[in-house]
This record gives C-alpha cells, sequence and structure tokens, in this order.
C-alpha cells in the first residue's frame, strides 16, 4: 500500500505543505547540463502554475514583510514592529487570537457532527446533496449581508431573540450581546461550520467499513471502535481542520468590520483602517507590521497542521 | 456478510441522534435567512433590478467573474492534470501551496498587492480578477483534482496518444469533456466567490456587486438584504443542479456520484 496519496480530494491532505519537492523532482545528484535539462523539461508544465502564485501570492507578502521594517522615507526601522507589538495593536492580536480559537474550535466540533450525519447519509441521496452544496455556498458566505441576517435573528429586537423572549429567556438579560466577542463568534460559525464540513468529509470518507467490520468481528461495541480506531485515526484530520479555521476566523474582515465597526478591536479590522486612511499620516507601515505579525501566527498554525497531517497521512488515504 | 446487510440498513435510515444534528443545524442555518426574509418583504425582490448602481455593478462583478473563471480553469486545469500524470510527487506540494489563500488575510494580500502592482493594471479593476484567481484556488483546484481522481486518468491519455493524438488534442478532446462536473463545480465555487467577496474590492475602491450591496444598504436596506438572498439562492441552486445531474450522468457510465469535492471509490464502499 502507498502511504503517501492523499484522501480524495481533500482540502486537509496529509502533509500537504511538508513536502517539498525533494528527491523525485529535484535536480538530480549528478549534475550533468543533460540532466538539469531534463529535469527542466520535466517540471515545464508546472512553470505557469508556478509563476502566477509567485506574482499574485509570493510577492505580496514579501512586500508586506518588507514595507514592515522601512519608514516612509524607505530606510530601515523597527519602529513600526515597535507600535504593532504595543498599546491598542497588542490587545488587537489578543482579541483576534480568543475569537479566533473559539470561532475554530466551536464550529470544528458542531461541523465534524455534521459532517458524520451527512457521511452516514446514503451516498447520492438529496439530504446529502444539498447538505454538501449549501456547504460550497455558505462557506464563501459572508460580510454585511450575513451581518445582517443575524441583526434580524439575534439583534435586540431580531426575531429569535422576540421568540425566546416570549418563552421567558431573552438572551439580552443574560449577558448576551450580538456584538460582543460571543456574538461574533455565533456569526463566524454560520461560514466556518461549512467550510469544516467541507474540509473534514474526506476525512471521512477515508475511514474504511473494513475497519469498522474488523473492529465488530472482534467484539467491540461502538464505543469501543470510536475510542481505539475511529477517533485516534480522525484526531489528527479534525485538529489539523480545527487549525484551517483558526486561520479562516483571523482573516475575516469584511463580517467583523460590518458587525462591529470597532466595538472590537481585531487586527483585521485595525489593518483596514491604515488602508481606507483613518490613520495619522506617516503611520502607514505599522499596518504592514501587523500584516506581517497575523502571517506570523498564520504560519505558525500551519507548520502545526502540517506536522498533524503527516500523522493523519499513516491512516487515511 | 451480516454485517454488511446491518451497516447498510444503519446508514439508510438515520438513527435518532443525527436527526437531532441535522434538526439543530437545519435551525441554526434557516432562522436567519427566514428572518432576512421576512425583513426585506417579498415586494423588495422586485424593486432590485431598478435600484441605481445596481446594473452597473453586477455587470461589473460578472465581468470579473468571467476573466477570473477564465484565467482558472486555463491554469488550473492544465496544471492539475500535468502534476496528475507527470509529476505525482508534486501533488501534495500543490494542495498545499493551494490552501494557503483559505488561511492568509485577504486584507494583508491587498496590501501587498497594491504596492507591487504596476501602474497600468493597478488602475483597472482587471487587477482584482487577477487575484481572485489566487484566492478561488483552494475551491478550484479541489473540484478539479476530485474529478480527475474519479478517471482512470493514465489509460484515457495513453489510449488516446497511441491513437496519435498530441497533448493539446488529448487535452481538449478527451480530458475536458470526461470532467465537465468537476470543471462546472469550479465555475460556480469560482463565480460565488467573486460574487461575495467583499475585502479586497473595497479596499481596492471598485464598486462591485457585493461592495454595492454594502453602500446601498444604508439607503434601502430592504433592497440590499433581497439582493444578497437572491445571490446566495442562486448560486446555491446552480451547484445542486450540477452535482444531480453530473451524479446522474455519472451513474450512468457506471462511475460513482459527484460530489463538489469527493467522489466515491465504488471498490471500498459496502453501501451500493
Amino acid at each position: 500500500m502507498d502511504q503517501t496519496v492523499a484522501p480524495p480530494g481533500s482540502l486537509a491532505d496529509p502533509g500537504a505543505l511538508g513536502s517539498v519537492p525533494g528527491a523525485a523532482s529535484g535536480p538530480p545528484a549528478k549534475l550533468s547540463v543533460l540532466g538539469i535539462l531534463r529535469w527542466l523539461r520535466r517540471v515545464a508544465g508546472v512553470v505557469p502554475f508556478g509563476v502566477y502564485v509567485t506574482l499574485g501570492l509570493l510577492l505580496p507578502m514579501v512586500a508586506v514583510a518588507v514595507g514592515a521594517f522601512q519608514n516612509n522615507s524607505g530606510g530601515f526601522t523597527f519602529s513600526n514592529v515597535k507600535a504593532a507589538t504595543h498599546g491598542v495593536y497588542l490587545h488587537g492580536f489578543w482579541q483576534s487570537i480568543i475569537l479566533s480559537l473559539l470561532a475554530s474550535v466551536l464550529p470544528g466540533i458542531f461541523g465534524l457532527l455534521i459532517a458524520y450525519a451527512i457521511y452516514t447519509a446514503k451516498r447520492g441521496t438529496v439530504l446529502r446533496q444539498v447538505a454538501i452544496t449549501a456547504s460550497g455556498v455558505f462557506a464563501n458566505f459572508g460580510g454585511v449581508p450575513l451581518a445582517f441576517l443575524f441583526v434580524a435573528t439575534l439583534g435586540a429586537s431580531g426575531l429569535a431573540t422576540r421568540w425566546l423572549a416570549d418563552l421567558g429567556f431573552n438572551p439580552y438579560d443574560h449577558g448576551f450581546n450580538l456584538y460582543s466577542l460571543a456574538g461574533v463568534v455565533v456569526v463566524y460559525m454560520y461560514f466556518q461550520i461549512p467550510l469544516m464540513v467541507l474540509v473534514i468529509l474526506p476525512a471521512l470518507e477515508g475511514l474504511r467499513p473494513a475497519w469498522r467490520e474488523a473492529a465488530q468481528n472482534l467484539g467491540a461495541r461502538t464505543w469501543d471502535y470510536w475510542r481505539h480506531v475511529g477517533g485516534p485515526v480522525l484526531l489528527p484530520s479534525f485538529l489539523g481542520c480545527v487549525l484551517l479555521l483558526f486561520g479562516s476566523a483571523l482573516s475575516a474582515y469584511a463580517t467583523a468590520e460590518a458587525l462591529t465597526s470597532g466595538t472590537i478591536p481585531l487586527t483585521s479590522i485595525q489593518i483596514g483602517s491604515f488602508l481606507n486612511g483613518n490613520v495619522i499620516a506617516g503611520q502607514e507601515n505599522i499596518g504592514k507590521a501587523l500584516g506581517l505579525g497575523m502571517v506570523i501566527i498564520i504560519a505558525i498554525a500551519m507548520l502545526i497542521y502540517v506536522a498533524l497531517q503527516r500523522r493523519a497521512a499513516k491512516w487515511l488515504r | 456478510m451480516a454485517t454488511l446487510s446491518q451497516r447498510s440498513a444503519e446508514r439508510g435510515a438515520l438513527p435518532i441522534w443525527r436527526w437531532v444534528i441535522l434538526l439543530v443545524a437545519g435551525v441554526y442555518f434557516l432562522i436567519p435567512l427566514w428572518a432576512a426574509l421576512r425583513f426585506a418583504g417579498v415586494r423588495a425582490f422586485g424593486s432590485v433590478i431598478s435600484e441605481t448602481g445596481f446594473t452597473s455593478s453586477l455587470g461589473l462583478s460578472v465581468r470579473l467573474a468571467i476573466i477570473t473563471t477564465l484565467v482558472t480553469i486555463a491554469l488550473m486545469l492544465p496544471t492539475a492534470v500535468y502534476v496528475h500524470l507527470r509529476l505525482p510527487v508534486l501533488r501534495r506540494l500543490l494542495e498545499g501551496i493551494t490552501i494557503l489563500p483559505i488561511v492568509i488575510p485577504p486584507v494583508v494580500l491587498i496590501v501587498g498587492v497594491l504596492q507591487i502592482a504596476p501602474g497600468f493594471i493597478k488602475s483597472t479593476p482587471y487587477l482584482l480578477a487577477l487575484e481572485y484567481v489566487i484566492l478561488a484556488m483552494p475551491f478550484a483546484y479541489r473540484a478539479i483534482d476530485a474529478g480527475l481522481r474519479a478517471l482512470d486518468l493514465k489509460t484515457i491519455v495513453e489510449a488516446s496518444n497511441s491513437l496519435g493524438a498530441g497533448w493539446a488534442a488529448t487535452l481538449w478532446r478527451i480530458i475536458l469533456p470526461n470532467l465537465t462536473t468537476a470543471l462546472l463545480s469550479a465555475v460556480v465555487l469560482t463565480v460565488a466567490l467573486v460574487l461575495g467577496e467583499f475585502t479586497m474590492a473595497s479596499l481596492d475602491l471598485y464598486q462591485t456587486f457585493p461592495v454595492w450591496i454594502v453602500v446601498n444598504d444604508q439607503t434601502s436596506g430592504q433592497v440590499s438584504v433581497a439582493a444578497s438572498l437572491l445571490a446566495l439562492f442562486v448560486t446555491w441552486l446552480f451547484l445542486l443542479a450540477i452535482t444531480v445531474i453530473g451524479t446522474r450522468q455519472s451513474r450512468r457510465t457506471g462511475g460513482g456520484s459527484v460530489t463538489l469535492f469527493t467522489v466515491a471509490r465504488q471498490e471500498t464502499r459496502g453501501d451500493r
């Protein structure tokens, strides 16, 4: 069995980032001119993609990183980074991280349960197709329209708020507020849960029916199967997907801006305000230092993700 | 065999806890839609088209969506096919790179893009389309990849080559027709992304459809809500139609059922 093949169509692919082209795609050991030419010919097919990603993704990121260490005349300085890691900006990072943790773990758990319910439904049934296509659409839903949906539902005079108040439980009397951190988490779940369903389904598909049958033949009950077989196999994938959701929550901008418009200091909104020109002249590059900070947080999350997916790759193919 | 049929029965009729989960999910996802629908009212849907700025902003978004889709397919399809056939070792790296746009904040990306983009592109809205290609990669690549996995790519390409077809002919006349469903999913997901992307467009100061919805929201909120609900339902219906039709066609030719990112490997499943 080839254990390096990924689960079908997996968003959360085992060791995706970790497997930097090594032996097979790197230049051959014998550095002959012919060998290099042959290698160049082999990778020629991925060159357009490589160039596009370099220009559209890599270079802008490098530009942000470089700008973080420049003053307005282009000289080298640490003052942007220093400003970005103090005061209101440091507070913004903490708020962003707390929000992203909540808005990745909770939808991660719910998303897993929903994905499992979909997975156990028969293939090709309406329920399955409706749920999966809806996930594809809702995962891309956000911004002002999403904020509006929840103002109309859980705002102070929203539909669900009134229903709950009629039942004698007004959430606003119990410390809930749509414009607080908890409220934003509830709203983020609207696109995070569908994203989780999309990324975790391939891992669930990788669970072999044969394993369950083998466990049952050995006398395992459902609980035993999940405790000793299914759970351990799924855990790295699950944690990897949660990290992905963490990144997605951290980078959300439109929804947060529409909903809180400054009531919660979040790093992505602070960066946006630098672009909108709502800052004192001469401080534009602090925005880039904030951007660099976000990229570093994301990079740490992705490194853990890679390590976890390597473990997942052992079983899920 | 007993366990197999027992499993099938189990999978057919959902046990109670699965109904509970799906019910809770249904409540969470449908009530906000219902609340918004009630707020907007039926009449708002009729007046969406006549609203000022609607046509021009939707027109811009549609143009961006067309360019994004064309570039995405032209870039991702040959790359994915090539990697599947010639450089399978690069497949994981490719999946790793294409996942990045989900986690890299668009707000950071646009800062860098505006800094390095040459002036002649920066002065047009089409810079957005070029960046949307990057943002669409996670979804587009996975849809295409799932389609390619479901094919016996190697065999059909060898058959095509041995019959004298060149690479271009194989791609155009053999692979493309076999990937219709996967490509359609990729297209709809890409269009959904472009029609909903707000962050980059607003910070690049162009009034695309989602930006218009926000601007217009201040003057006539109900119409804005109606417009965004319309966009959501239309995209979803398209996706649903594609997977249902795709599955039907795939069944006819003996393939597995088609979903967005996963294609069943028939031999490993016990439920059919």
